[in-house]
Order: structure tokens, then sequence, then C-alpha cells
């Protein structure tokens, strides 16, 4: 049951992420990676990480998606005029022929790694909270909010039309 | 649940999506596509993260997908700011027109 | 004969889905009557009087009016996304549904005159929890669900172009994500105390404070976070006076304008269902779930779902008062009162309880 799931998913998220970088309407790349984004939850949580998996939801597809869809319908954007990649064929074919080596280099590294038994694994939310507010994570958690209001404010300075 | 080769078949796909991410920014022309597939290499990261995470049995590797959430949110906001000054400067969204230091 | 017991769950488990899914269909049907009723009565008209006794057949014949109408499809519009959209409407609607307790753990009772097929030895005297999934997250299992119900809306905005339904996409898709960032910061409060995500388990710590009494639901020890989850939730589920990306007036009817028959019915159906679960939430979540509030009157098994049966009713009928009393927000008072009065009451109120539960509770 679980590994028909994780299989499906697994095959899922493939198959949409092709679709986010091949579909030339960037509304059906977004449509695509907000598929991917759900198929992943349900990978998180087969995993063992009920915690992750709902935030994976809530925060990637409930607020960045919607953002992104936001303003794919605020700029109301048309399909790209032109197939072939920036920078003419060239460089997108020295792009890709780079990408298969860093992806057929580390492949091959994983595919001959040898899985070990799964030790025992709680992550239960408590157990997440515990270890984000110990004093190891507790300055890297108080500067992410630095971060995010740094971010709020930058966005919404650089989106104002007019000071 | 704790099939073994869960770990080792994740890690394989957070490949595959970081690979596809990394193709999608080199490739593609519109900037909103680009800033989705950085989400989608991100997304690769966390699930290596998660998946050895689980492997190691520790909880550091999940707490460092949590940071990378809130990075990529922030990411985004700043972003889809940011294209959208450009739309509205330029009045497109090909990444070859934004060639221009000076406004 | 005895079934083994993963045959027994899996047959207790798809008898509580074929259950629910029944009664919310039933219910939704109901409501989309009650609601034209009340609101009829509401402004001194009549409403729907005259398919059967008061009207109460009404639903069915709307439903047979609308299976029976021409399915229109704007030429231009993204066939894909459009017939998608409303099974991601009602898709999330249902899946939200899955981990809400509707009720007490009901024991089964002994119905020995009943023939063993249908009422084997291994249901007498079972007790069954009243909801579909009890999981450790279900609160964070419905924001996550909640968050992506606002696909529906925006992929039926989007796919019809049409420009007032791209409008009503757009402010569809601004309004959810202001308004959920508050609803889900008045659950936290709700968190802390309960020290749970399980929606089970802070039913159940409601009911031990303030010795049994009502004042101890967190409607009343928490009051701004019930006020917050309220006009938060309101807006989720874009009810007047949030039902901007609706906007007859002014959108003709937004999102879903160019929806015509059974796509137009799911549509309907999926806002119906997504105003009963806001309800059943903020029943269970603020309003002490299934029990009385009175010490001394119990609240087990069957009466306790009529206690539930009951605040999830009154709650529905607030919405419908609601839609009858207010006018609709102008854009920029949504997004004033979204951004500027919700999320920093809610934020406030985190601190009140977070050095409650640091402080005193300790």
């Amino acid at each position: 049951m679980d590994q028909v799931l994780f299989y499906a998913a697994a095959a899922l998220a493939l198959v949409s992420a092709l679709v986010v970088i091949g579909q030339k309407n960037p509304i059906y790349s977004a449509f695509g990676l907000i598929v991917t984004l759900c198929s992943l939850s349900v990978i998180f949580g087969l995993l063992g990480s009920p915690f992750i998996a709902a935030l994976q939801v809530i925060v990637y597809a409930g607020a960045i998606m919607v953002l992104f869809l936001f303003v794919l319908m605020l700029l109301n954007v048309r399909s790209e005029q032109d197939a072939p990649g920036r920078g003419g064929r060239t460089l997108g074919a020295i792009a890709v022929a780079l990408v298969a080596l860093l992806v057929a280099q580390a492949g091959a590294v994983l595919v001959r790694a040898e899985p070990g038994p799964a030790p025992a694994f709680d992550a239960s939310t408590q157990r997440m909270a515990e270890i984000l507010f110990s004093p190891q994570f507790l300055y890297v958690f108080e500067a992410t909010s630095i971060l995010i209001l740094a971010a709020l404010v930058g966005a919404i300075a650089l989106a104002k039309k007019d000071f | 649940m704790d099939h073994p080769s869960f770990v080792h078949h994740a890690v394989l796909l957070s490949l595959a999506l970081f690979g596809l991410g990394t193709l999608g920014v080199f490739l593609r022309r519109n900037v909103i596509t680009v800033l989705m597939s950085i989400e989608l290499m991100l997304n690769g990261a966390n699930l290596a993260f998660v998946a050895f995470s689980r492997a190691a049995g520790t909880l550091d590797g999940q707490v460092l997908v949590f940071f990378v959430m809130v990075v990529a949110a922030a990411e985004a906001a700043v972003g889809l700011a940011i294209v959208i000054a450009l739309h509205r400067h330029k009045d497109t969204l090909d990444i070859d027109a934004f060639n221009v230091m000076k406004g | 004969m005895t079934a083994s017991p993963l045959v027994q769950e899996l047959v207790i488990a798809a008898v509580k889905v074929a259950v629910i899914m029944g009664a919310l269909l039933g219910v939704f049907s109901l409501m989309t009557w009650i609601e034209r009723r009340v609101l009829a009565f509401m402004q001194f008209r009549l409403g729907p009087n005259r398919t059967g006794p008061f009207g109460i057949l009404q639903p069915i014949a709307d439903g047979i009016k609308l299976f029976f109408k021409e399915e229109v499809m704007p030429a231009a519009a993204n066939k894909w996304a459009f017939l998608a959209a409303p099974v991601v409407a009602v898709g999330t609607s249902f899946l939200a549904v899955a981990v809400l307790p509707y009720g007490p753990p009901f024991t089964l009772p002994r119905l020995a005159f009943l023939p063993t097929w249908l009422w084997p030895e291994w249901l007498w005297g079972r007790s069954v929890q009243l909801q579909i999934a009890t999981i450790d997250v279900g609160l964070l299992f419905i924001f996550a669900i909640a968050a992506l119900g606002v696909y529906g809306v925006v992929l039926a905005g989007w796919a019809a172009n049409n420009k007032y339904s791209l409008i009503g996409g757009l402010r569809s898709s601004a309004q959810m994500f202001s308004y959920e960032l508050s609803l889900g910061l008045s659950f936290v409060g709700v968190i802390m105390l309960a020290g749970s995500f399980q929606i089970n388990d802070i039913v159940s710590s409601q009911a031990g404070r303030a010795a049994g009494w009502f004042l101890g639901w967190n409607a009343f020890v928490q009051f701004p976070a019930f006020l917050v989850y309220f006009a938060a939730a309101t807006a989720e589920v874009a009810r007047t006076p949030f039902d901007l990306p609706e906007g007859e007036t002014e959108l003709v009817a937004g999102f879903h304008t160019e929806y015509s028959s059974m796509r137009f019915a799911l549509i309907q159906m999926a806002e119906y269902i997504n105003m009963i679960t806001v309800a059943v939430l903020a029943t269970n979540l603020f309003l002490g779930g299934w029990h009385s509030g009175v010490p001394g009157v119990p609240s087990e098994g069957l009466l306790g779902f009529v206690f539930w049966g009951g605040k999830v009713a009154l709650l529905l009928f607030v919405f419908i008062w609601l839609r009858g009393t207010l006018p609709r927000f102008r854009y920029d008072q949504l997004m004033h009162f979204g951004w500027k009065v919700l999320i920093p009451v809610a934020a406030a109120w985190i601190l009140v309880i977070a050095s409650f539960v640091t402080f005193w509770a300790r």
C-alpha cells in the first residue's frame, strides 16, 4: 500500500516537473509545480515527517504558488513566443550536457549506495519544536523572522508604483 | 512505512527534480518560469534533506527544510515583486530583455 | 462467521465515509433551501414556497433543472482547466471533512433482532469514533487543505477567459492569501492551550475548564481568537461581507460567471461544504465540540451528537444572518481589515496566551 503510494507520487512528481519546465504557457508550469509540490508532500509523509508534509502544502502549495498565480494573472501573461532557449541553441545544448553530466555523476554514486537499516525515528511536531527552539537553532529561527520582515518590506517597496 | 528502498529512491527522485529545475533555469525565457524552476530545485534539495534525515534518524535535516521553506517564501515574494517592477518598466517578461543596468 | 480485524476496520471506515458523504450532500441541498427561505424572511419576502410543503422540495427541483440544463463552455475558454476547476473545488472541500470529529465516541447498540449479515456480532458494543481519520496533525491537515481550496476558484476564474471571471479569480487569490494568515494565527492560541494538533484533544481540553461550564470553552476563554477566526473563516469561504470573488452586483457572479448546469452545481456544492466545514471546525475548536457546557448534563453518545449538531446549525444560521445584514466590503477595506486589524489582533492574542502558558499554567 505504502509502496504503491510512494511510487505513484514519485512518478507524478517527475511528470509534473517535466510539465513545469516543458510548457510554454507559464500558467501550465505553475499548475505543474503545484502538482509536484503536493506529490512531494505525500512522499514526505511516507518518509515519516507529517509536520514537514503539512508545511509543504501550507507554505509552498498554499502560499508561494498562490502568489505566483496571482502575479501571472495580474500581468495576464501569454505564452513564450519563441521556443529555443535564451542565448541560442548552443548555450542551451551546453547547459543540457552539463546538467546531464552532473546528474549522471551523482546518480552513479547513489545507485551504488547500499541502503542500511532505517534507525528509529520520531518526527512528531513536539520533537520538531524541541529541536527548532533548542539553542542550536533558536537564533537562526529568530534571524529568519527578520529575513521575512525584510522581504515583506522589500517586496512592497519594489512593487509599489510610486512613493 | 519503513521500506528501506524508500530513502534510496527518494534521493534519486530529488536528484532528478534538481536536474530538471536546473535545466528550466538555463533553458526558459520567461522570468516567472525561471523562478518556478528555482523552486523546483529547492524542492529537490528539500526532498534530499528529508530522506537523509530519515536515514540518519535525526531531525536536523527537517529543521533545515523548515528554513529552506522560509527562505523560499521570502525569495518568491521579493522575486515576484522584482518581476512586477520589471514588467512595468519593459512591458515584457523575456529574461533577455533585462540586460541593461541603467533604468 | 467473524470477519478478520482488518476487514472489520475497512467495513467500518467505508460505512463512515458513505454516511458522512451522504449526510453532507443532504445538508448541502437542505442549506440551499434554508438559506433562501431565511434570507427571504429577513427581507420581508417569502422565498421558494411552491415545491412541496413550505417549498422544502425546492432543492430536488433545482437539482433536476440543473441536471437537464445544457452545458455551455465559452469558445475561448481553456477546456482542460475549465473542466478541472469544479472537480478541484469539490475534491478539496470533501478532503477537509475527513479529519473533523462529529461527536463523542459512539458505542454501537446490540441489535440482536437484525439478521447477522446486516448487524454482525462483532459490531455489538463496539466503540466507534465519529470521525473518518484521526491523525496527529489534524488541524494542520485542515489548514493545508483549506490552502489548496483556493485553486478551484482561481482555476475557474482564469479558465473561462472572461474578464469578470478573471477579476474574480484575482480577487479571490489575494483575499484567501491575506486571510489565511489570520486564520492560522487564530488557531495558535487554541493549540497552545490544548497542547495538541489533534482536534479530539482540543475538544476535550475545553471540557475540563471552568468546572465543565460553557464559560471554559475557547469561544469565551479566547474571545479575541474566536472573533478573528470567525472573520477570517468567513473570508476564506467567501461569504458576505467578504464575497468579493463572486460579487454578483459588480462582477456578475465573478469566478463562476461562465459555469452552467452540473458544473455550476458542483461549484455551489463546494462552497456550501466549505461553509459547513468552517462551522464544524468552529464548533470543535471554540464551542466545546459535543459537550453540553452545563455540569451534570451528559454529553455522551447520541445526546452529544445532538449538542454538536445544534451548535453547527447555529453557526450556519449566523452565516446566513450575516449575509442578510452586512454590505460587501470594498477591496481596499478588505485588505485594510485583513492586514491591519485581524493580523495584529491575532498576533497580540498569541502573545497573551503564550505568556499565560509560560508564566501561570506551569
